[in-house]
């Protein structure tokens, strides 16, 4: 293979992980402009999320062109199938990102809950799962994979708890119903952030051993341990 | 005339010997009746060894494709098969066999025009005879001394049928071959290896010098073929190994590399070797 076509794939991947950073970076902002009440931050997460799609469309344009050229085999095939998809799973993870800048935005403008129904511990929890799942893409390390896709069985029962929490206050004290469903619909961004992440893990553990763990016991097992 | 595979009574009993292979390589799966059966061949040009200790069964009724860099012994192998490789001088088998149908092709008692008939071959340029289309395809048959017009009529229906070639050449198969294209010359090619109804077919790079369209209907081709036929391929087209074939074997340096079903070679190889080259990071 000619350099410059190695470079094109170290460029795929070198784009997979600035977009990354942007998202982990987004995800984080959006939960800061939470917790501080930050309007400016979650404008921010807004604005940044285009910049992700565009990441989205060039990595996705390189891998085209790649296919096209040179009709890849193995583990390139294997790499640009993946790159692929991570990247959508990127772009969802920022799509939720902004979903919960908005939604903080929304809640700056109200007077503040007593309770955040476990939010912050869950938006802890899914950056790590985002994390790591990045880390075992870069270190290819389908230990830690399996390990984030074990950690989203996690998050789903503290979506669980967090929407037990919001009913408890609703039903507490109706006025805070438009408060409390929006830090419904926050937990249930999480909750689906942490499937991206997920989904992720469960694309390296494809690219780097060749297997098909999706929907399978392995992964099955991971989440219940 | 006689076939030097006549010889064997039943396809089991030409196979009762048969054992699974563990020698070069990594695991070797043949699904299916194994029709070519290589035990640790050496093949030499004169001095010069170009292959190595390959053992491999070809699977009836299969597409199989060699592939691997030039020079690797893809193409001597493949013409180890039909002893082709006889008529250049100085090339021999060194030690080990080949047996197709359970019979040593290397035996004295072999008839080799006979072992020919039986195993056809296609090359890479397309080579027609210069007469008509017709001719092309009833000139082996006619060597073989059948005259009568119905019958050579048929057979020539029936491979130009078989080679998906028909209804372009019907109405002119009184015309010169060598005024067909590049792509129905090599799909008559392989018409004329039908029509004595071999066993196997070879075909050395038989798209290399064809553009894509014709291309795909070769490789069309090949795949009806192999309700009839097995079909053994070299080819330096990943892609078309990829399409084509139900298994797939990579050699280099004169040995067998790996050899697996086609679809586990082209997505997860055993060899890093092989990886390296599917992925043209070598050769």
């Amino acid at each position: 293979m000619s350099v410059y076509w190695e470079q094109h794939l170290a460029d795929i991947r070198e784009q997979l992980l600035v977009m990354s950073s942007l998202t982990e970076r987004n995800l984080g902002q959006a939960t800061r402009a939470l917790l501080d009440r930050d309007d400016q931050l979650a404008n921010l997460v807004e604005a940044e999320d285009s910049e992700v799609d565009q990441l989205e469309k060039g990595i996705d344009e390189k891998v085209i062109v790649y296919i096209s050229t040179h009709g890849p085999m193995a583990k390139d095939c294997r790499f640009l199938i993946t790159a692929s998809k991570i990247a959508s799973e990127l772009e969802r993870i920022a799509d939720q990102a902004t979903t919960i800048a908005r939604r903080a935005r929304d809640l700056s403008r109200v007077r503040e809950m007593a309770s955040l129904a476990g939010i912050p511990r869950m938006a802890e929890e899914v950056q790590a799962m985002l994390r790591q799942s990045i880390k075992s893409f870069v270190e290819r390390d389908t230990d830690l994979a399996l390990e984030v896709i074990g950690r989203d069985r996690l998050v789903d029962a503290e979506y669980k708890e967090a929407a037990h929490d919001v009913e408890i206050e609703i039903v507490k004290d109706p006025t805070v119903t438009a408060r409390a469903l929006h830090l419904l619909t926050i937990a249930k961004a999480l909750e689906r952030a942490g499937d991206h992440a997920t989904n992720i893990a469960e694309e390296v553990f494809y690219l780097y051993k060749g297997e098909d763990i999706r929907h399978s016991k392995i992964a099955r097992k991971s989440s219940n341990e | 005339m006689s076939s030097p595979l006549q010889t064997v009574a039943t396809a089991s009993e030409a196979f009762a010997t048969q054992k699974p292979h563990s020698s070069t390589g990594g695991p070797r799966p043949v699904v299916g009746n194994p029709i070519i059966d290589v035990q640790n061949l050496d093949f030499l040009y004169g001095q010069t060894k170009a292959l190595f200790n390959i053992t491999l069964s070809i699977p009836e009724k299969q597409v199989t494709a060699f592939i691997g860099p030039s020079g690797c012994g893809k193409s001597t192998l493949l013409r180890c098969f039909n002893r082709m490789n006889d008529l250049i001088e100085g090339a021999a088998i060194g030690t080990g066999n080949i047996r197709i149908q359970g019979i040593d092709i290397h035996d004295p008692s072999v008839d080799v025009i006979s072992l020919r008939r039986q195993v056809g071959m296609v090359f890479q340029k397309s080579n027609p005879f210069p007469k008509t289309i017709y001719q092309n395809i009833s000139y082996g048959l006619e060597l073989q001394g059948v005259k009568d017009k119905k019958r050579l009529d048929e057979v020539v229906e029936r491979s130009l049928r078989g080679a998906a070639l028909w209804d372009e050449v019907k109405d002119r198969l009184h015309s010169s071959a060598l005024g067909l294209s590049g792509g129905q010359q090599q799909r008559l090619c392989i018409a004329r290896t039908i029509a004595v109804e071999p066993k196997v077919i070879l075909m050395d790079e038989p798209c290399s010098a064809l553009d894509p369209i014709a291309t795909g209907k070769v490789e069309e081709l090949i795949q009806n073929l192999k309700r009839d036929y097995t079909i053994v391929i070299v080819t330096h087209s990943m892609q078309q190994a990829g399409r084509c074939s139900d298994q797939t074997a990579f050699f280099y340096l004169g040995r067998l590399v790996e050899m697996d079903v086609t679809q586990k070679i082209f997505t997860k190889p055993a060899n890093q070797q092989t990886e390296d080259y599917i992925t043209g990071r070598f050769g």
